[in-house]
């Protein structure tokens, strides 16, 4: 048979082109392999991939009567799904599966919420959260039973991708939340940029071993994680009011380049017992670097987080925040005793409210023939 | 290769060009550059072929569109290793009882679907799509539920004797609803 040649050059010219242009490369040169981040492996990938420029959470409820068996059969889908997408390859029965062919480092990373663990007559590794002070969480953004975070630097890509996901969700679960979020691309070499114009995640651990994947527990969960999910709510409006000292004070580092007051560099270490001439601490007690401190690294959480930027009242007053990802080996040793320090006093809170949160556990990632949660559900 | 033509809402597509179509993709994913070197994804259920004598033939990618009774159909891509043609003349699951070979074809504008005369061949060193809007493997009478995700056993019979066996999995599809309207011209058995 003769292969129509013309038409496939055409298509995978075209493809060739667009992933030309998206690294910015002069015509003429053969055509980057389309970048791809792995599926498999000990880990889920989507943490400590370096972040997407674009990703969206998306939460679902399981429908009444979606027990352990058919829970294995939805994760089997989308594992399926997702190892494909991620791999630049059209899903199953995909009825677009041109929207396939750039995955631009898709990742899809699952996280199983308490009510999951209910529904399937299993012991959760995650509760919600207690109540904080600062807390004014909405329903609409709160909890969820299962999750879905899929990030990319194409939003076509990704857009494609939740698709494919909520398609064959849908007979089993119910969207609750989808929250979208934005931030620079990894490439940029910068620290993530938040909306108030902070760099944010500059101490994130490094060694992942201690402070994210878990080790120890129930075997299934071992090579996982937990994810807290919270939606917090920047007042821009109010901060536009705040001078360029009082944003800095806040934090306690610099807006241009991130340096701790105390300090010249980003990666400077703050200072935290510098005075000044009048004796009265560089770093506030109130800054918010100082109530997140975390010295021993092993306890430090990974930030991964994103912004978003839901649109404009008519005011023009912004809906505008931080999908803040905080992912970590154990919630109540980790991540609760630095919410309970910013709770209690944190000069940020003046401007931030939380306004959502969800608590996931992240299992691990599963071989080339398996599923993730084959090992809880199976 | 088939060359029959599928008419969709005034367009004309032959079956080969949109199988080239879908290997564009299997292509730039780097899996290989010839259509028989279309690796099946790890996670889609694997085809076990029995013992039989010399054809060898695998289905990529087998998946059952969901139904809750009643009709449904069974989708693929049929690959070809041999040398010869491999022909397909008969399908089975315990899922139903009966079950049919179907092409979708243009009759005088209009689309029906039909047992297809002689089974579905597979061109040597080739492979034949089964998907919605043209050839499938039809279910007539499904006697239980197929869900989402389920895996249902499917066997194919060759010309020659000898037989394929696969796992489909179900999946949810808004489409294919062709085959199932009511008053639809059902051809000669």
């Amino acid at each position: 048979m003769t292969p129509p040649l013309t038409r496939r050059g055409l298509l995978a010219g075209g493809a060739a082109t667009m992933v030309g242009a998206l690294a910015a490369r002069p015509t003429g040169q053969a055509p980057p392999a389309p970048a791809a981040e792995p599926f498999d492996g000990v880990h889920q990938a989507g943490i400590a991939t370096p972040p997407q420029a674009h990703a969206v959470f998306a939460g679902f409820d399981l429908r009444a009567g979606t027990g352990r068996e058919a829970i294995g059969r939805l994760l089997r889908l989308l594992t399926d799904d997702a190892r494909r997408l991620t791999a630049g390859r059209p899903a199953l029965a995909d009825t677009e599966p041109e929207l396939a062919t750039v995955p631009a480092r898709l990742t899809v990373t699952f996280g199983f919420g308490p009510g999951l663990f209910a529904a399937a007559d299993l012991e959760s590794p995650v509760r919600p959260l207690p109540p904080f002070k600062t807390d004014h969480l909405r329903k609409q953004w709160s909890g969820a039973d299962l999750l879905v975070h899929i990030g990319s630097d194409d939003t076509l890509t990704l857009a494609h991708a939740l698709r494919m996901i909520v398609k064959d969700a849908r007979a089993f679960a119910r969207v609750r939340w989808t929250q979208r979020g934005f931030r620079r691309t990894a490439s940029s070499g910068e620290t993530q940029r938040n909306l108030m114009g902070q760099l944010d995640g500059t101490v994130n651990p490094t060694d992942l071993d201690r402070a994210v994947w878990i080790s120890d527990g129930p075997q299934w969960l071992r090579g996982g994680t937990t994810l807290v999910l919270r939606r917090i709510r920047m007042k821009l409006e109010e901060w536009d009011a705040t001078d360029r000292v009082g944003r800095e004070f806040t934090i306690g580092r610099r807006l241009d380049n991130g340096a701790p007051l105390t300090g010249r560099y980003e990666r400077d270490e703050p200072d935290f017992d510098q005075v000044t001439r009048v004796g009265f601490p560089v770093i506030s007690e109130f800054a918010h670097i100082r109530r997140a401190r975390v010295e021993d690294p092993g306890l430090r959480i990974l930030r991964r987080p994103y912004n978003y930027d839901e649109g404009l009242s008519p005011d023009g007053r912004s809906d505008s925040g931080l999908l803040f990802a905080s992912y970590q080996a154990d919630i109540e040793r980790q991540f609760i005793p630095i919410q309970r320090r910013l709770a209690e006093g944190d000069l940020l809170n003046e401007w931030v409210t939380t306004i959502g949160s969800a608590v996931f556990a992240i299992p691990p990632g599963c071989s080339p023939t398996g599923w993730i949660g084959e090992r809880l559900l199976a | 290769m088939t060359t029959s033509q599928l008419v969709m809402k005034g367009m004309t597509m032959s079956v080969r060009r949109m199988a080239a179509l879908c290997l564009i993709a299997i292509t730039l994913s780097g899996c290989g550059s010839e259509p028989t070197a279309a690796v099946p994804a790890p996670a889609s259920p694997a085809a076990v072929i029995t013992p039989a004598p010399a054809p060898t033939l695998t289905i990529v990618d087998p998946w059952v569109k969901t139904t809750k009774e009643g009709m449904t159909a069974a989708f693929g891509t049929l690959v070809n290793d041999t040398d010869a043609d491999v022909v397909v003349v008969s399908g089975a699951s315990p899922l139903s009882p009966k079950i049919e070979l179907h092409e979708v074809v243009d009759d005088d504008g209009k689309m029906i679907m039909r047992p297809k005369e002689g089974g579905f061949t597979i061109p040597a060193r080739g492979s034949h799509q089964l998907q919605p809007g043209g050839d499938h493997i039809m279910l007539m009478g499904v006697t239980e539920e197929v869900k989402p995700g389920a895996q249902i056993e499917f066997t194919l019979t060759l010309k020659d004797g000898g037989t394929v066996t696969f796992t489909a999995v179900g999946k949810d599809f808004a489409g294919g609803k062709e085959d199932y309207q009511p008053g639809m011209d059902m051809g000669e058995s």
